[in-house]
């Protein structure tokens, strides 16, 4: 009788056991987060290891190279493919995926949820959650803080006898520079000199003429003299503003300094060669997103001491802007786990989540961790970091953002590299081409 | 045409395995072995071609699935015809393939004949120059960047030490001047081993009585080349250029990975233009126009050409 009882027992425990472990493979789910393939995604795989333990969800990732990024997501995007279920997208498509309902619209849950938008980095959330810009309707919740700063060799610039070379000829100290003139003193300063028996250039910067790399290399100077979107108070209004004097002014800065100090052939460089041109000793400045920044610092040729950090200076009238990078983290409307996709997000949303994402690597815009009073002794790079973030612009996101990219991307390589037409003439047709974008659009 | 070829495909069939296949004639065995592939060709040549046709003459965007589609007619034709920097991406192409064609075929015919003589290591030779053309263009591509950085190149170092000019003071790949021949000389280490092969089988092919009766008619040998040599390579060298041509005209991942249609737009092929229009901008209507222009061109100068080899054959 006791060994039937014990046998009931033991049956009905492994059913137990059994259905219980039923149950939750039929809560678990697959999810798939699609993102960039670089250092912050290797970052996030680690930290989504809680996830999986606390939500029994596995995560798998599909990381695409940035020179594909745009391609191979927007393809996914169109196709109504799915094989994201989450997504961090780039700032500027959050117009085409919001009007074209490929993002979840994020609203109610944020509401139900309470996470609330004050408690991100202003910048970011219009860069990489709102559309309308400006308006409270969210698509995104902000990812990942990313902006363009530059890189300097600290150990060249503290070198007695640079300094006193650079004092005799310039009449200041060989410092960060606090505008685009006196960055190009420097950066004229370091080209062709020999350092250590090593010839070395001045400038590494953007060029690149595929993608967005020269867009987003030339806006830095394009901002900080005086480069307007569109007429502030009348939206799509583009002449006087696209070309102004004083966006020409910038345009023929940045062609100065392509043409006086850049490492020969930087004709087509983007983030991976200024990072390559600056980890090898070739030059004394670096122009990129911060996400390098920790890479630089931990690099065993230039990192710790040798590297310094500051963000984009400014124009002449004292206006300083930088180029915002970085993204949101959105649902895919096409994707079957909306419901674990947001679970996702709202374990991404917590501030320990969050400071745990700033010591991998990955650069939180929330306030809770960027406004903690450690936060910018935590590493050399999170002042400039934060500096840096507080001076953002970005590039247009409306859906037609990829046509309105093209066109600057032509116009600004055909006039700083291909040496074609005067800096007018770039800015001119490209008011012209935007013109047509947006007629095309229906904008006027 | 399809009938009479299902016919002789019948005809062909052995009775005795017709017989075996109860109530299928030989002809309907015949249709049930092609139809697979004339589905297949419908469905990935044929249906894809007409849709295009069709989407031309629209606005449809692909990423924009909530916009109405409308008809635009010819606006997208004549949108396409009347732009400068289309008509400046045409002649870059045209650049790229003349140039390319040219070398290649001079290059190729060179290499076939030194080839075809008999000589010790001839096989390993020819297995060398042939390499270069088993790569994939995405690899050549990169490869050369790093030929041609001015200061690590290989390219800027030799070209340099024969100049006695510094290798970093000049970019293959970021003078808009030299661009385009970047781009030509490496299409050209690439595929003269192509032009070279066809070259060879052309030579490998005239029987060598002719050349035994040239010799007991006391030809000269520069008599040979030209009224024996050259006359019956010719069908085997048109034929090289009608392949190289309809490559070049579409050419893309090699010149994506040289110099991305830098420096600014200066060796932005059509290729690479019509990719731009269709993936970057998705305009696809306006892409589809585009698409359907260089179809048309391609196929009316190949047709023509095709024309002009049937005639030097059959000379």
């Amino acid at each position: 009788m006791k060994s039937v009882l014990m046998n009931s027992a033991c049956a009905a425990g492994m059913y137990i056991a059994v259905s219980a472990t039923m149950a939750s493979h039929a809560q678990a789910a697959d999810l798939t987060l699609c993102w960039a393939a670089w250092d912050p995604a290797n970052a996030l795989v680690e930290l989504s290891k809680d996830f999986e333990a606390k939500s029994g969800n596995k995560m798998h990732f599909e990381f695409v190279p940035w020179p594909n990024f745009a391609d191979r997501m927007l393809n996914e995007l169109n196709s109504g493919g799915k094989l994201c279920d989450l997504l961090i997208g780039d700032s500027q498509w959050i117009g085409g995926a919001a009007e074209n309902g490929q993002y979840v619209k994020l609203n109610d849950f944020f509401d139900k949820e309470g996470i609330k938008m004050d408690d991100f980095i202003p910048a970011t959330v219009v860069g990489y959650a709102e559309w309308p810009k400006n308006t409270p309707s969210y698509w995104a919740m902000p990812a990942f803080g990313d902006v363009v700063g530059w890189t300097y060799r600290k150990d060249w610039f503290s070198r007695p006898e640079l300094q006193a070379e650079f004092k005799k000829k310039f009449g200041r100290d060989l410092a960060v520079p606090k505008t685009w003139d006196e960055l190009i003193d420097i950066a004229a300063f370091f080209q062709g000199r020999d350092i250590d028996g090593k010839k070395v250039y001045g400038a590494a910067i953007y060029t690149e003429r595929g993608s967005e790399g020269i867009t987003m290399g030339a806006m830095n100077a394009l901002y900080s003299y005086g480069f307007e979107y569109q007429n502030p108070k009348k939206p799509y209004e583009l002449d006087g503003f696209v070309n102004s004097p004083a966006a020409v002014s910038g345009l023929e800065e940045y062609k100065k300094l392509y043409d006086c100090c850049t490492p020969p052939g930087h004709s087509d460089a983007y983030m991976t060669q200024d990072v390559d041109a600056y980890k090898s000793g070739q030059v004394a400045l670096q122009m990129n997103f911060t996400f390098t920044w920790p890479g630089i610092n931990a690099d065993a040729n230039v990192g710790g001491d040798k590297s310094g950090y500051f963000p984009n200076p400014a124009g002449p009238n004292g206006a300083q802007f930088a180029q915002l990078g970085g993204q949101g983290i959105s649902v895919v409307a096409a994707s079957d786990k909306q419901k674990e996709a947001l679970d996702y997000i709202k374990w991404f949303a917590q501030p320990e989540i969050q400071q745990k994402w700033w010591k991998l690597g990955g650069y939180s815009a929330l306030r809770a961790v960027v406004e903690d009073p450690n936060f910018a002794s935590s590493q050399p790079y999170a002042k400039p970091f934060l500096d840096s973030m507080a001076i953002v612009k970005d590039f247009w996101a409306e859906p037609a953002y990829a046509s309105l990219l093209q066109a600057s991307q032509k116009r600004f390589h055909d006039y700083v590299v291909a040496n074609q037409g005067t800096a007018k003439d770039a800015l001119d047709g490209l008011a012209k081409d935007w013109k047509a974008v947006f007629e095309d659009d229906g904008k006027y | 045409m399809l009938h009479s070829s299902i016919d002789r495909v019948a005809s062909a069939t052995p009775p005795a395995i017709a017989a075996r296949v109860r109530g299928l004639s030989d002809r309907a065995i015949a249709w049930l072995f092609v139809a697979p592939s004339i589905v297949l060709l419908l469905a990935i040549n044929i249906f894809p071609l007409i849709w295009t046709i069709r989407l031309s003459f629209t606005n449809f965007r692909v990423n924009r699935p909530n916009a109405p589609i409308e008809f635009v007619g010819l606006r997208n034709y004549l949108n396409i015809l009347t732009d400068n920097d289309i008509w400046q991406s045409m002649q870059a192409t045209a650049h790229f393939l003349i140039w390319t064609i040219v070398l290649q075929v001079l290059i190729g015919f060179s290499l076939a004949y030194l080839i075809n003589k008999k000589f010790r290591g001839n096989d390993l030779w020819t297995t060398i120059i042939v390499l270069p053309m088993m790569l994939s263009p995405a690899v050549v591509g990169n490869f050369w960047t790093f030929l041609y950085q001015p200061q690590i190149g290989l390219f800027n170092y030799v070209v340099g030490f024969l100049t006695g000019n510094d290798p970093s003071s000049f970019s293959m790949i970021a003078s808009t001047s030299l661009a385009p021949w970047a781009i030509v000389i490496v299409d050209t280490w690439m595929w003269t081993p192509f032009v070279m092969l066809i070259c060879l089988a052309g030579l490998r092919s005239i029987p060598s009585s002719i050349y035994e009766a040239a010799e007991c008619d006391r030809a000269s040998k520069w008599r040979q080349f030209w009224t024996i040599t050259i006359p019956m390579v010719l069908p085997f060298l048109m034929l090289a250029v009608l392949f190289r041509g309809i490559e070049n005209f579409k050419m893309f991942d090699l010149v994506v990975q040289l110099t991305g249609g830098g420096p600014g737009s200066i060796t932005e092929l059509t290729s690479i233009n019509l990719k731009r229009a269709a993936f970057e901008q998705w305009r696809t209507g306006y892409a589809s126009a585009y698409a359907v222009i260089l179809f048309v061109t391609v196929f009316g100068l190949a047709s023509i050409y095709v024309k002009a080899l049937n005639k030097v054959k059959q000379r």
